[in-house]
């Protein structure tokens, strides 16, 4: 489970086979990331010249988002009720798909070596335990985490571009961008320009996304929505597309910084996002959800929506991520348990970095 | 490949005792049928006989009514309205502390997914207790008229559907208004009214008030012939609802029908599409499809109709058909053979027809009665599928280009109890609403129900409503009414 | 001198705003009824004798008459209604002359009746934008929707006007059924037809839609049955088999539930019927005696 992506997008399968055959879109899967990405979103929209008012009138045209409705399909997902088998498997994949976190200004190299630590050994008393998929610090911190992991196939992800604000001239956060790359990180979670998206600039967060993918170089990029201050849903799915048409490799709820941060039906709807980017695309992009999950309970409920509204496929690291930290120690708790049979308490928990994030 | 498999997560049956045998609840007590040939439910998941029910003769029907009579005239008709409430108020908590175990019940006796007795019958069933009995003191206050009074003893026929739930939407209201009830639960589905009577005896509820009399349809026609009965209360077909209709004509008995339905769940291109796909599968999935009011008519525009279809059979390839009582099972069984064998004639007539059929291809259990959860396409109004109920998981998509074509074939049928609208268009919502003839009609949602909430039909979908101020109207009578 | 040779009224039908004779041809007598010392039956008029077919085509009108008729604001017919009860009052004379005719009263009693009539009409305009409020509502459902009840008219109503009270007991039964939006084919009293071609004239010279109103005129038991069972009625209100010959209410009541049509039974206990007092203030009974409740959902988010 802990094997981690290529970095090239990989063949995907076409969808389920229900169905009428989809329009295929006209560009190969292999060839959409190498196309300028300016061109790639003019072909995709159907217009010669990328304007504000041609992304406007594609995302405007996206189908709405039912507040009630979706938050009651979110709660219906919730009821599922994963035992024994079902339960242990996804207890192992949520902990696999952990980005495990520190960002905080009091973060200290000694704070994130022991993160990168416990990545590495999430249970010194069960070997067996998966290691997250990453790490993920501020860009400065990078080295430090580098030095414990090496290569030993644990990622390491850096926020970026002025993160979490994001207020900041394009310059600084490209910089800031390149910064964390040539520090030694795989993966860059950038955050988009909320102010923009909601004052309707569209050409400048895909600008933003398109540069930063470009300064991202091999590392993947995620893009942080910071739902939160999105607000409505059919913003979230509106920056959904707007960042995967941009070459987002995964878009991402939250900074954490900011409540509410990763909500069930936020997800629904970007899980709904990517699904239908698959089909209108042949691409996949990932899901990362970010704070606020902090029980295995609350993780396997994400991970059931996964399943029955993205499917299958996104269910690896390579496609869906928790940002989290305190995250992995109630799974390790809830692991134990499940070796053991008897409840486990927090001091059967080695906890490196405890963090309130 | 991964795969998140669930693993069964079965509710425990521990938590209900079930009888080998039942008797019949008349004045408050479980007493022997007179005669009549007692019949067995089972489990339609399983087909295991879950107990022996008594069948009611004519003879227990009478002892009913008289009984009922008798707590109406010495007890019931007399006590305050604040006395009444405080029963219906302690029905309600019981019901909530015995939540789990009729859930339970029902599912085993009627085949729905747990999930569903648990989270929408049985809380339904309690809140409808809970809101009838605050009017109970408040009748004067219900613009109803001047001096409501009750109107004696209402005889009440449920269907197999929502068993214990179609009791409340009976009952409550009725001993709210100050009647007694001799109420008939459907012959595949008696045990949680049945347990049910428990819950009026640990109430302490004047005997008599509730009289429970198990049976099949010669029973119901006793209680719809009965000369004692003042009103009568009947939830189910269509064609029975005009044989109750007939058994009262020159008769002062009053009634209430809840009939039969083919309601249009409409589509437009503006819909926020995944809230109507999951619309679509609550509207004809939920409870099999076993709905009055479902939404077994697919009406979406033209233009989206194939990306709609494609997305509502993706859905339809997650939905978990199979054991009612585990947790995670989305449609269970068929409630009855004979039911299942409805269902599967009309189906085989709409692909005779010419229709296109889909189904989810899931596996289903090798025991019980089953059916997949099933499209048919290019359908038209005229065939036996987009006319008939069939009351099962079986939906029939139609198009349409224009508002005003919508209209006009969700209108284009004699029954008249639901409809659904999906569009993002304000205006349009309003508009379609006050074209639709539809009791009931759901704009971005689907099979809503609340004791506040008043349901019931137009043309041949029955008359009368149950729920919020207008059910009450049904159970009394006011001024100078006799 | 001699005096001058009236000129006298044709009764005839009125169906979707026009006066048809029947389509049979027929026509019966009608008689003055027995007032004072007069012995023997005074001839009134040869009333059209409406035959099933003429019922028919009466739905047809109703039927085609009812979409506009309902989708008109509130305001517009109440005032519509209203402007029937101004064109009564300017043909009072001839009411009043018919109604002491049929019924057999005192000039001043029959004064008192025509005004009752008049004053029963305004009363039920009245209603047109008020029934709405009193009897719909918002409902405060557990949950994130907005959750709204209303009346709406049934559609199509049959009505069978009261024998005796042929004035302001038809008014009493038609105003109900028309000021919510319904179209009604309405069965005049038998013996007593003349006042009701007299409200139809009132009706076809107001503002009132061909088609909302439709009288039928002749045999009480030979029409009624097929408006009973006519598959396009949605109501039918049995108030004038009270007194009609040969009508038995619960075989008209049975054949109605073919297709389920709201029955309003005739006043009375156990299978009598008896005409109730139309001077007795009405309530809301023979309005929603006529209306369907449609409750609407839907969600409340962002």
């Amino acid at each position: 489970m802990t094997g981690l992506a290529s970095r090239s997008r990989p063949e995907v399968p076409a969808p389920g086979s229900v169905g009428p055959p989809r329009r295929p879109y006209t560009l190969g899967v292999s060839t959409a990331t190498d196309l300028d990405p300016t061109a790639r979103a003019r072909d995709i929209l159907g217009v010669s010249r990328l304007t504000n008012s041609a992304l406007t009138g594609w995302l405007h045209g996206l189908p709405g988002v039912d507040q009630v409705g979706c938050e009651a399909r979110a709660a219906a997902l919730s009821t599922r009720s994963i035992k024994t088998t079902s339960k242990a498997w996804a207890i192992d994949t949520a902990i696999s798909m952990i980005d495990l976190t520190t960002l905080e200004g009091a973060d200290t190299p000694g704070k994130v070596r022991g993160l990168a630590t416990r990545a590495l050994v999430p249970d010194p008393s069960d070997l067996s335990t998966p290691s997250p998929a990453a790490v993920c610090v501020y860009g400065d911190m990078v080295p430090f985490a580098r030095e414990v992991i090496g290569d030993r196939g644990v990622n390491i992800a850096a926020v970026a571009t002025a993160f979490p604000s994001g207020r900041a001239s394009r310059a600084v956060k490209l910089a800031d961008t390149r910064d964390a790359v040539e520090n030694g990180a795989d993966e860059i979670d950038m955050v988009i320009d909320r102010g923009a998206f909601l004052a309707g600039d569209y050409l400048s967060v895909f600008r933003e996304i398109a540069e930063t993918k470009e300064a991202c170089g091999d590392a993947r990029l995620k893009v942080i929505m910071e739902t939160g201050e999105l607000v409505t849903y059919d913003n979230v799915r509106r920056a959904s597309w707007l960042s995967m048409l941009a070459g987002g490799d995964f878009i991402k709820t939250s900074t954490g910084k900011i409540s509410p941060a990763a909500t069930l039906p936020v997800t629904l709807v970007m899980l709904e996002a990517v699904r239908d980017w698959r089909d209108a695309t042949g691409e996949m992009v990932g899901v990362k959800p970010a704070g606020g999950i902090r029980t295995s309970k609350d993780a396997i409920k994400f991970l059931v929506t996964v399943s029955e509204v993205a499917g299958e496929d996104w269910l690896t690291n390579e496609w869906f991520r928790f940002g989290a930290s305190s995250l992995l120690n109630d799974l390790v708790l809830q692991r134990q348990k499940m070796t053991t049979g008897a409840y486990s308490g927090a001091d059967y928990v080695a906890d490196d970095a405890p963090s309130g994030y | 490949m991964p795969t998140f498999e669930y693993a069964p997560a079965p509710e425990s049956r521990a938590v209900v005792d079930i009888a080998s045998s039942h008797g019949l609840f008349i004045g408050g007590e479980f007493v022997e049928a007179t005669g009549g040939k007692p019949f067995k439910t089972v489990n339609p998941a399983t087909e295991e006989v879950l107990s022996e029910v008594s069948e009611a003769t004519a003879d227990d029907v009478d002892a009913a009514v008289r009984a009922a009579r008798s707590a109406y005239t010495r007890v019931w008709s007399r006590m305050s309205g604040a006395d009444r409430g405080k029963y219906l108020y302690r029905i309600a908590r019981i019901l909530q502390e015995r939540a789990r175990e009729f859930a339970v019940l029902e599912t085993l006796d009627n085949g729905k997914p747990i999930k569903e007795s648990r989270d929408v019958d049985i809380p339904l069933v309690a809140a409808h207790f809970f809101y009838h009995a605050g009017w109970a003191d408040k009748l004067g206050y219900a613009a109803l008229g001047e001096n409501p009074r009750p109107l004696g003893v209402v005889g009440q026929v449920i269907p197999w559907n929502f068993p214990l739930l179609m009791l409340a939407w009976k009952v409550a209201p009725a001993l709210a208004c100050g009647n007694t009830v001799v109420l008939k639960p459907a012959e595949t589905t008696p045990l949680t009214a049945l347990l049910f009577a428990e819950v009026c005896q640990q109430a302490e509820l004047p005997p008599g008030v509730v009289n429970i009399v198990t049976g099949a349809g010669a029973t119901g026609q006793a209680i719809v012939d009965h000369p004692g009965i003042d009103k009568l209360a009947f939830t189910g077909s269509t064609n029975v609802g005009k044989m109750i209709a007939r058994s009262i004509a020159g008769t002062r008995k009053k009634a209430t029908l809840e009939l039969g339905g083919k309601g249009a769940n409409i589509i437009f291109d503006d819909a926020p599409v995944d809230q109507a796909v999951e619309g679509i599968v609550n509207g004809i999935f939920f409870n099999q499809g076993h709905v009055c009011c479902a939404g077994s008519r697919i009406l979406v525009q033209e233009n989206v109709a194939d990306e709609v279809v494609r997305r509502l059979k993706r859905r339809l390839t997650t939905l978990r058909v199979g054991d009612p009582m585990d947790k995670n099972t989305d449609v269970g069984a068929i409630n009855s053979r004979a039911q299942l064998t409805r269902i599967e004639e009309l189906t085989a007539a709409g692909a005779a027809e010419g229709a296109e059929r889909w189904d989810s291809g899931c596996e289903l259990p090798g025991t019980g009665f089953w059916f997949r959860p099933t499209v048919f396409t290019d359908v038209s109004q005229s065939h036996r599928i987009a006319q008939e109920e069939i009351f099962g998981p079986v939906v029939s998509v139609l198009t349409f280009r224009t508002p005003g074509e919508a209209v006009a074939k969700a209108n284009n049928t004699p029954y008249g109890l639901s409809a659904g609208i999906w569009t993002e268009k304000g205006s349009r919502i309003l508009w379609m609403a006050d074209q639709l003839r539809a009791g009931v009609v759901w704009a971005n949602t689907f099979n809503k129900f609340d004791p506040t909430s008043p349901f019931g039909g137009y043309k041949e979908s029955g008359y009368g409503r149950e729920g919020g101020r207008h059910g009450l109207e049904a159970y009394v009578k006011t001024g100078g009414d006799q | 001198m001699s005096a001058r040779v009236d000129v006298r009224k044709t009764y005839k039908l009125y169906i979707g705003g026009k006066f048809p004779r029947s389509e049979s041809g027929r026509s019966y007598e009608v008689m003055a009824a027995p007032s004072g010392r007069r012995a023997t039956p005074r001839f009134l008029a040869n009333a059209a004798m409406g035959s099933r077919k003429d019922a028919r085509d009466a739905v047809v009108a109703a039927r085609k008459a009812q979409p506009g008729w309902a989708g008109a604001t509130a305001y517009n017919r109440g005032q519509v209604l209203y402007r029937v009860a101004e064109v009564m009052e300017g043909r009072r004379a001839q009411l009043v002359q018919d109604v002491r005719d049929s019924e057999g009263l005192t000039p001043a009693r029959a004064e008192a009746v025509v005004s009752a009539a008049i004053d029963r009409w305004v009363w039920y305009a009245g209603w047109s934008d008020k029934y709405a409020q009193v009897l719909g509502g918002l409902n405060p459902v557990a949950g994130p929707y907005f959750d709204i009840s209303a009346p709406e008219p049934t559609g199509v109503v049959a009505v069978l006007a009261p024998q005796a009270s042929s004035l302001l007991g038809l008014v009493s039964v038609v105003a109900p059924v028309v000021v919510s939006g319904n179209t009604c084919v309405v069965l005049a009293s038998e013996d007593r037809p003349l006042p009701a071609i007299d409200l139809a004239e009132c009706l076809a010279t107001s503002d009132v839609p061909g088609g909302v109103v439709n009288v039928v005129t002749g045999r009480t038991a030979e029409v009624a049955p097929w408006l009973a069972s006519h598959r396009d009625v949605n109501a039918i209100d049995l108030t004038g088999a009270a007194g009609a010959d040969g009508v038995e209410w619960g075989d008209l009541e049975l054949a109605a539930a073919d297709n389920l049509k709201r029955v309003l039974r005739p006043g009375g206990s156990g299978t009598e019927a008896v005409e109730p007092d139309f001077e007795a203030t009405p309530d809301l009974g023979r309005m929603t005696a006529f209306l369907e409740t449609k409750t609407v959902w839907h969600p409340k988010g962002r």
